[in-house]
């Protein structure tokens, strides 16, 4: 499903972080995370411009691992689909 | 030691989590540390003292680790109030030693960044630098030093390197205030100060407070302002007008302070080679512990081996301590005469505290092994498995921490839950961790399981254990899937991270966190446990009998505490328990472990003579009116299903009380564990009669 809408739409436009694949990387266009996490998620190192790996999911498929900064941290796939990422 | 007068200069030591900040703690302070609280929160208070280079006295406070001084929960606001100075009874820091993680500057200085907002000053001690060299990066310590324009001490705390030049550094006659900051944008800049003449009368520095509230989203906000209506007005007019002029309020500190500390890591970190794509030792390791198959074998295999140790290595030390307490009690008993004195010595005070000391390996090596998870950085990796089953019944990862820390006890567990941002998870946590089997329930366990099953072999016995610690388990579940529906409703809280690199343990420190806790035990057992002791024997032998050659089952029926038992026997009944169970059980309602020096109690007042013989041999040989046995299997089952779910622990409920900040909540759940114990005994004694078992 994701694969279709990623090929009728042109690469560079912005998707969200939860649709990587582990060793892809992106770097953050926007924010969308709801709520008093949005600051967190900013001061954990997601700002704009940011490049983010995914590292891996869990062994239950989710959360998901991301490399931030050189540091490795863990959201939820529902939360990083806030995250917009411009694949790299 | 010297009086406050004397202290040369308080310090606070801060920094992200998993920096070593508490090894350093300890190197400074050694054993002179004090526990205490903040006044009207639950954080945990603790300082240390030590001398600096000439002899001065320091004093050390730590402050929590964490990511940023913003506020998001009233825990993160103690940080904050005390570099702030506004904490009562704690004066304001004269410096901060700032402990960042030398292989990963990148995100460890943001912290610096706000600490320099300040104006408090500010020295670094950059820890691990062995490992950041192992990786390839150099860093330029004067660069960093000018960059930063605070004393920047290389360490690695885990074996002292670097400490006597923190202790020089920490001397000087004088420290200085950085003039470095992260530069902030015009506009932004402009609302700063705007908003700094607000709140001029407020202590520490203004322009950090006015930067903190400009970016604090609005759930918080209200709390921070403190009703204060103008103020909040300003506030929404500043972060109007940034909007205008194409400025996030919340994202543009944070993008500000990221740029200097890119800027500052530019200038001083040098990588060699191709170090970004390469794999690090924790990748390595984390491609195995985080494997879909190996991570859950890993996982089990961890947890398995916990409990094996706890029921077979502190077996050796447990039989000592009681041969010990036997042979004290003995000694006691033959050089005192014979009577009331003679019988609360021995019977009460050496039995009943005796009873539960036994415990203190297992809750060692219980202790050992949640030190060794936390610090080797395996525990996040835990709440990393275990979010997607945790947020299946609406909870956190990191509610794993607290669920598991309460195996140990439930007390640390329901303090840990103190990292769980949002009330309802943080309640819901609270509510069920006491489901969790904590070590006062072993010594129940383990004289139901011998009684159980007195030829089997150790690992049978283990098995028996294990299911019982899966029923709480199963029952925390549920129960925090069924609070989460109904009366804490709320969404399933955001997961945020963060999977620290993996390293060795610092094993000084460890022991140093288990003698902590053997402190406690032993305190609570010298208290709490005594005095409990104390009253149990005195219900159990007074009023007397008014015939002076009654037996002493006679006296144990005409006592208090045997007319309580007779008292609920209709209620327990159906749970295959007689009145003496009844008052094991009315006695456990202060503390679990309390059940088993109880009934040495009542069958060692009872049967004086046998007062060497084991204290599970009496219990088989017990008999009903009737003749059959009173611990038969299935009372047995259901005596252990009934400690697996009651919430039979004073100190859990004052714990749960301060912690709620209410008496609603250990009532709540006391009720309800205590409900939900007598239906998961009823099913198990009854339902066990009717598949034909005894």
């Amino acid at each position: 499903m994701s694969e279709s809408a990623e090929n009728a739409e042109p690469r560079s436009d912005a998707e969200p972080l939860s649709g990587l694949q582990p060793g892809q990387r992106g770097k953050v266009t926007a924010i969308e995370v709801p709520g008093a996490m949005r600051g967190r998620v900013m001061e954990m190192g997601f700002t704009i411009g940011t490049v983010i790996e995914v590292v891996r999911f869990a062994p239950m498929g989710d959360p998901m691992e991301f490399k931030v900064r050189g540091a490795h941290i863990s959201l939820r796939k529902a939360e990083a689909a806030g995250i917009r990422v411009q694949r790299i | 030691m010297a009086d406050p007068a004397q202290i040369f200069r308080r310090i606070a030591i801060a920094g992200n989590p998993n920096t070593g900040k508490s090894t350093i703690f300890n190197l400074l302070t050694g054993l002179r540390q004090k526990v205490g609280n903040y006044p009207g929160v639950t954080v945990e208070k603790k300082t240390g003292r030590f001398f600096g280079s000439h002899g001065e006295v320091m004093e050390l406070l730590d402050l929590p680790g964490s990511y940023s001084l913003q506020v998001r929960s009233p825990d993160e606001a103690v940080s904050r109030d005390v570099l702030l100075g506004r904490v009562p009874g704690t004066p304001r820091p004269d410096a901060i030693i700032a402990v960042l993680d030398a292989s990963n500057l990148d995100r460890h200085l943001y912290l610096v960044a706000q600490f320099l907002e300040l104006d408090i000053p500010v020295i670094v001690a950059l820890n691990m630098v062995d490992v950041a060299e192992k990786r390839g990066l150099t860093i330029d310590l004067l660069a960093l030093k000018n960059s930063l324009g605070v004393p920047v001490i290389p360490m690695v705390a885990s074996r002292g390197q670097g400490l006597i030049e923190l202790k020089q550094a920490l001397s000087r006659a004088t420290l200085h205030v950085s003039d470095q900051k992260a530069q902030l944008p015009i506009v932004l800049e402009r609302e700063v100060a705007a908003l700094s003449r607000m709140l001029k009368g407020h202590a520490g520095s203004v322009r950090s407070e006015a930067m903190l509230l400009l970016s604090l989203e609005d759930e918080r906000l209200a709390t921070e302002v403190k009703g204060d209506a103008i103020l909040l007005t300003e506030i929404h007019a500043a972060r109007e007008r940034l909007k205008l002029s194409g400025l996030d309020p919340i994202a543009a500190p944070v993008d500000a302070r990221y740029a200097w500390v890119s800027e500052v890591c530019a200038s001083t970190v040098h990588r060699q080679g191709e170090d970004s794509h390469g794999l690090t030792f924790s990748d390595h390791i984390d491609q195995i512990l985080t494997h879909k198959l190996w991570g859950w074998l890993a996982f089990v295999g961890m947890m398995a081996l916990m409990f094996v140790c706890i029921f077979v290595v502190a077996q050796a030390p447990m039989d000592w301590i009681r041969s010990a307490m036997q042979a004290v009690a003995k000694w006691t008993g033959a050089h005192l005469p014979a009577g009331d004195l003679r019988s609360l010595i021995v019977d009460g005070v050496i039995v009943g505290v005796g009873n539960v000391v036994v415990f203190l390996p297992q809750i060692l090596i219980l202790f050992f092994f949640l030190g060794l998870l936390e610090d080797s950085g395996y525990m996040a990796r835990a709440a990393f498995i275990m979010d997607r089953l945790m947020s299946r019944v609406g909870l956190h990862g990191k509610s794993f921490v607290p669920l598991l820390s309460s195996f140990a006890c439930a007390i640390p567990g329901i303090m840990a839950t103190r990292t769980i941002e949002n009330r309802n998870d943080r309640f819901v946590t609270i509510l069920v961790a006491p489901l969790m089997s904590c070590s006062a329930r072993l010594p129940v366990y383990a004289i139901m399981i011998a009684l159980l099953m007195p030829a089997s072999n150790v690992w049978s016995k283990a098995g028996v254990m294990l299911c019982m610690y899966l029923i709480g388990v199963i029952a925390a579940f549920v129960m925090a899937g069924l609070f989460k529906k109904t009366i804490l409703r709320s969404e399933t809280p955001m997961l945020l991270l963060e999977l620290p690199p993996y390293r060795a343990p610092v094993f000084r420190g460890i022991v140093q966190r288990m003698w902590e806790r053997a402190v406690l035990f032993i305190r609570r057992a010298g208290t709490v446990i005594l005095a409990l002791s104390v009253i149990l024997w005195a219900l159990l032998s007074f009023p007397k009998p008014p015939e002076p050659n009654a037996t002493q089952s006679e006296i144990l029926s005409h006592s208090i505490g045997g007319r309580m038992g007779h008292a609920i026997e209709p209620v327990i009944a159906p749970l295959g328990y007689d009145w003496k169970i009844g008052i094991g059980l009315v006695a456990s309602f202060a503390a679990r472990e309390v059940f088993v020096s109880t009934m040495g109690q009542i069958y060692n007042i009872e049967d004086a003579k046998q007062d060497n013989e084991d204290l599970r041999t009496q219990m088989r040989d017990e008999r009903r009116a009737d003749g059959t046995p009173v611990f038969t299997p299935l009372t047995c089952l259901s005596i252990m299903v009934f400690y697996v779910l009651a919430m039979q622990c004073l100190s859990t409920v004052a714990i749960v009380r301060r912690e709620t900040n209410s008496w609603r909540w250990p009532l709540f759940q006391i009720a309800y564990m205590t409900v939900l114990a007598w239906i998961g005994a009823f099913v198990v004694y009854q339902g066990g009669h009717l598949l034909g078992f005894r």
